[in-house]
């Protein structure tokens, strides 16, 4: 996204013992956990919408779309407001983190491709893996693909890129 | 923790659009939505013209529009459009002037090259249509021909000018018989039928009460002086008055003529006669009148009159200033042309500022906050008024979307050889714009199935001893907080014997199915049905009025059908007045809440262990001696949590099907503003958006047609 600088900045947050990172222009506002209106009949990690100030949000727990188990709250939980693209419409979803960290700057030299094998999640959702220095990584994801199949509910399996892909592909067509 | 982070996000969504536009796309913009207007601003005139060719009035209009298409067209860089506008203008431009004739074939032709001025606009706005241009010369030719025919030696009418009806203001004086309210008459009646006349003054005379220990309570003391202005003529007047008329003193005269010609010659005073020709300055004219009394003030101290008198007098002075204020300013009010996403801005603004007062009145209601009470109760006023007035903004008079409805009726029933008329009413009943728009399709398909199935030829009219012309009224009214929209024809009919036998046939209804005859009208709106014995271009597809339905439902509206064999057939529609609000009931279910719409509504009851007891499983209870089906609201939407012992069922009406909705408890009414839910939860079943409530929650807006469907599955 900002090629020419090649600093970026990141928004680093923990899920069980992995931290994350999300791209700080893609971040809104962070947020104190607050009630969560569940949405019946929906995939349970579509786990309802908020109040943000006077607009519905809908909040996204990414622990179970990751494969994890469901976010216990805690004081440092929070949501995270972010903006996706889904379907070429820019809307704003919350994402559920266990606590936020810090905001660094990564060089595009420090971020390698996702390993193809050693990691339990999908390797589609991730942009990259950034180097923070003395091999402390974190997992920078694509929130729009981890979030472009929500729509049909289907549940996060790392053996279904290709039909991913295949979403992906349509989606550009249109 | 709660760090936020201040990061421009850019907005890219519009970008492929604003790719496409230049520096000039704003004006195109405005200038395609202008001359939308003034296209319909056309077509409206030519049929009223057609109606009467001696309405000059019309002809102005009709001029005036096409000149603007025209000249803004060329400004804006149009100038194909300003190029053809051009004949048609040569062509008006000689009606006006008496000229040429208004005839069937100066409409037509005038209509043919509005339709291509709006097809050379949509193929210049990027539409996906092609102007033809041979179309285009044949009816520049044809113009040219309407130009170049002599008319010399034809007698043509002068044009008359237009025999509007004349607004009048009456001066009513009204004094019952003491003994009015002994023949059951309460004058206060009379009254509020004259304020339906017009524009009402009234001025009550309460001198002649006695005092207490005189006073008889049945006799009646009171005697009125009313101003009306009205176009209405003095016998619809006296006839208000019909069965008092002997009992009481009457006196109706007219005391002032209004005309649209009306010019506010106002006759200078003495005194500013005098200033202007400097033989005395304004001020010392102005002290020598503080010495002078009011006229009214002189005769009462000469005891010529009492003060009730002078009371109404003075009423009846300030009533025809009005009028005549009112009339000036009707000729010269002026809008502005706002976009409307900046509207519904505002209107989500105000939603939003509704809700945050909700907060803020809650908080403040607790005891300890007196001091606080009165301007938080300040603020409530205020920001239901600022709602209402946001609201109001985007409500637009339907009658601007009766024009296409006239056209239809006009070419259609010329294609069928029929001779109808459609009459309008209502025209200034105000809806969202949103609704309006998304209505006229429906409507279209009702008007179109009056032509083609309702009305006969002429001829065939002729036989049954109906009037040649058929008539189609389309009507729009408010009825409480919704509006009723109706689609009347005189044609034949629909046979409910008939409807049912073709339900049957088609295995929509059982045979031993008792159904009223309101019951048996709305399986006109099931798919896939049609009574039409033969298909038609038009209609009769059966693939119409389950259409019109779904459009009906999804705009939160009612459809229903009345009907006679011979008589005709009206579709009455009730629409809501926006779509941004909506009354709902609040009910809750553990400690989530969930929004019903209260339109739906019926009653609400309790269910009882004893009921459910009875209810042996099946989810069926008998509430007023109908069994009625219900859903509950846990189970449908799987939510954890036991049902309290005693529930609350909610009765609700669906396509005439009574069902219950079970919740476990009613919370209340309130009227909420509907947020959309984005396209996460779109596809939710059963909820169709989400409202904020006065404590900042969220909570959900039920689809009840589609729980009923999901509860089916």
């Amino acid at each position: 996204m900002n090629e020419a600088a090649n600093m970026t900045q990141y928004l680093t947050f923990t899920l069980e013992k992995d931290e994350f990172a999300l791209e700080v222009v893609r971040v809104r506002e962070v947020m104190d956990y607050t009630h969560i209106t569940k949405v019946p009949r929906m995939p349970e990690h579509l786990c309802g919408v908020i109040n943000l100030r006077g607009n519905v949000v809908s909040v996204v727990d990414l622990r179970l779309k990751l494969g994890m188990e469901a976010v216990r709250k805690s004081e440092n939980t929070c949501i995270v407001v972010v903006e996706v693209r889904i379907d070429g419409e820019m809307l704003q979803v919350g994402i559920l983190a266990d606590s936020v960290q810090e905001v660094i700057d990564l060089d595009d030299e420090h971020i390698s491709p996702p390993p193809r094998i050693g990691t339990k999640l999908n390797t589609h959702f991730i942009r990259g893996m950034g180097n923070r220095g003395a091999d402390d990584f974190v997992i920078i994801l694509d929130m729009d693909k981890v979030l472009a199949d929500s729509c049909t509910g289907a549940v996060m399996s790392s053996d279904d890129v290709s039909a991913e892909e295949h979403q992906n592909v349509t989606l550009l067509q249109k | 923790m709660n760090a936020e982070l201040h990061t421009e996000i850019p907005e890219n969504s519009d970008l492929d659009r604003e790719d496409k536009m230049n520096e000039s796309g704003k004006y195109t913009d405005t200038y395609y939505q202008e001359t939308e207007e003034r296209l319909a601003e056309v077509e409206e005139a030519v049929l009223d013209i057609e109606q009467n060719p001696h309405d000059k009035e019309g002809v102005n209009r009709l001029f005036r529009a096409m000149h603007t298409i025209k000249g803004s067209g060329a400004m804006c860089g149009f100038d194909d459009i300003a190029a053809f506008t051009h004949h048609v203008e040569n062509v008006l431009e000689k009606v006006r002037r008496g000229v040429i004739p208004v005839t069937k074939e100066l409409t037509d032709i005038i209509l043919a090259s509005r339709d291509q001025i709006k097809i050379m606009l949509e193929a210049a706005y990027g539409k996906d249509v092609v102007a033809d241009a041979e179309h285009s010369a044949c009816i520049t030719v044809a113009l040219k021909n309407l130009l170049a025919e002599s008319w010399q030696g034809k007698t043509i009418d002068p044009p008359l000018s237009e025999d509007k009806e004349q607004s009048r203001t009456y001066r009513i004086q009204f004094r019952p018989g003491k003994g009015i309210f002994g023949t059951g008459t309460d004058p206060a009646f009379l009254l509020a039928e004259l304020a339906e006349l017009g524009e009402c003054s009234l001025d009550g005379h309460k001198h002649s009460i006695p005092e207490l220990k005189d006073f008889e309570p049945e006799q009646c003391y009171l005697y009125w002086n009313i101003i009306l202005t009205t176009e209405k003529d003095m016998n619809i007047i006296r006839d208000v008055f019909i069965f008092v008329e002997d009992s009481c003193e009457l006196r109706i005269d007219v005391i002032g003529e209004h005309t649209d010609s009306d010019v506010e010659t106002e006759h200078k005073k003495i005194g500013e006669i005098l200033v202007e020709r400097r033989d005395i300055s304004s001020e010392e004219l102005r002290n020598a009148l503080r010495t002078q009394k009011r006229v009214g003030e002189i005769l009462v101290e000469h005891e010529a009159i009492d003060q009730d008198a002078v009371h109404s007098a003075l009423i009846e002075q300030r009533h025809v200033r009005t009028i005549s204020k009112k009339r000036q300013e009707a000729a010269s009010v002026s809008g502005i042309r706002v976009a409307a996403d900046k509207l519904d801005t505002l209107v989500n603004l105000v939603g939003e500022l509704v809700i945050t007062q909700a907060r803020i009145s809650q908080v403040v209601s607790s005891p300890d906050n007196t001091e606080l009470a009165n301007p938080v109760e300040e603020l409530e006023r205020l920001t239901m008024e600022l709602r209402d007035c946001a609201l109001n903004m985007r409500m637009i008079p339907i009658g601007i979307s009766f024009g296409k409805f006239r056209r239809l009726v006009r070419d259609l029933s010329a294609d069928l050889d029929k001779n109808i008329e459609l009459i309008t009413e209502g025209a200034e009943t105000e809806l969202d714009k949103t609704i309006i728009d998304r209505l006229s399709d429906p409507l279209v398909h009702l008007i179109r199935n009056s032509i083609d199935h309702g009305i006969h030829t002429p001829e065939e009219r002729k036989d049954m001893g109906k009037p040649r012309v058929g008539k189609i009224h389309l009507s729009a009214t408010h009825r409480g907080a919704n509006v009723e929209i109706i689609v009347r024809d005189d044609g034949m009919g629909i046979d409910a014997e008939l409807v049912f036998a073709q339900a049957l046939e088609k295995g929509l209804v059982s045979e031993d199915a008792e159904l009223s005859r309101a019951e048996i009208f709305s399986l006109l709106f099931t798919p896939g049905f049609s009574t039409a014995k033969e298909v038609s271009d038009i209609s009769g597809r059966g693939v119409g009025l389950d259409v019109v339905r779904r459009e009906i439902d999804s705009l939160g509206g009612t459809i229903r059908i009345s009907s006679e064999v011979g008589r005709g057939t009206a579709f009455v529609l009730s629409m809501p007045l926006t779509l941004a609000i909506i009354d709902g009931l609040l009910v809750g279910v553990g400690p989530e809440r969930f929004v019903l719409p209260l339109s739906m509504i019926e009653e609400c009851a309790e269910l009882t262990p004893e009921q459910i007891a009875k209810t042996r499983g099946r989810n069926m209870t008998p509430i007023r001696g109908e069994l009625i089906p219900f859903i509950r609201l846990r189970d449908i939407f799987t939510m954890s949590g036991t049902n309290p012992s005693i529930e609350q069922i909610v009765i609700v009406k669906v396509d005439n099907l009574r069902v219950g909705i079970v919740a476990d408890e009613i919370v209340g009414n309130l009227q909420t503003v509907i947020k959309p839910l984005d396209r996460l939860y779109r596809d939710a079943e059963g909820i169709s958006g989400a409202t904020i409530m006065g404590d900042g929650t969220v909570a959900l807006i039920a689809d009840i047609s589609e729980l009923i469907r999901c509860a089916k599955d």
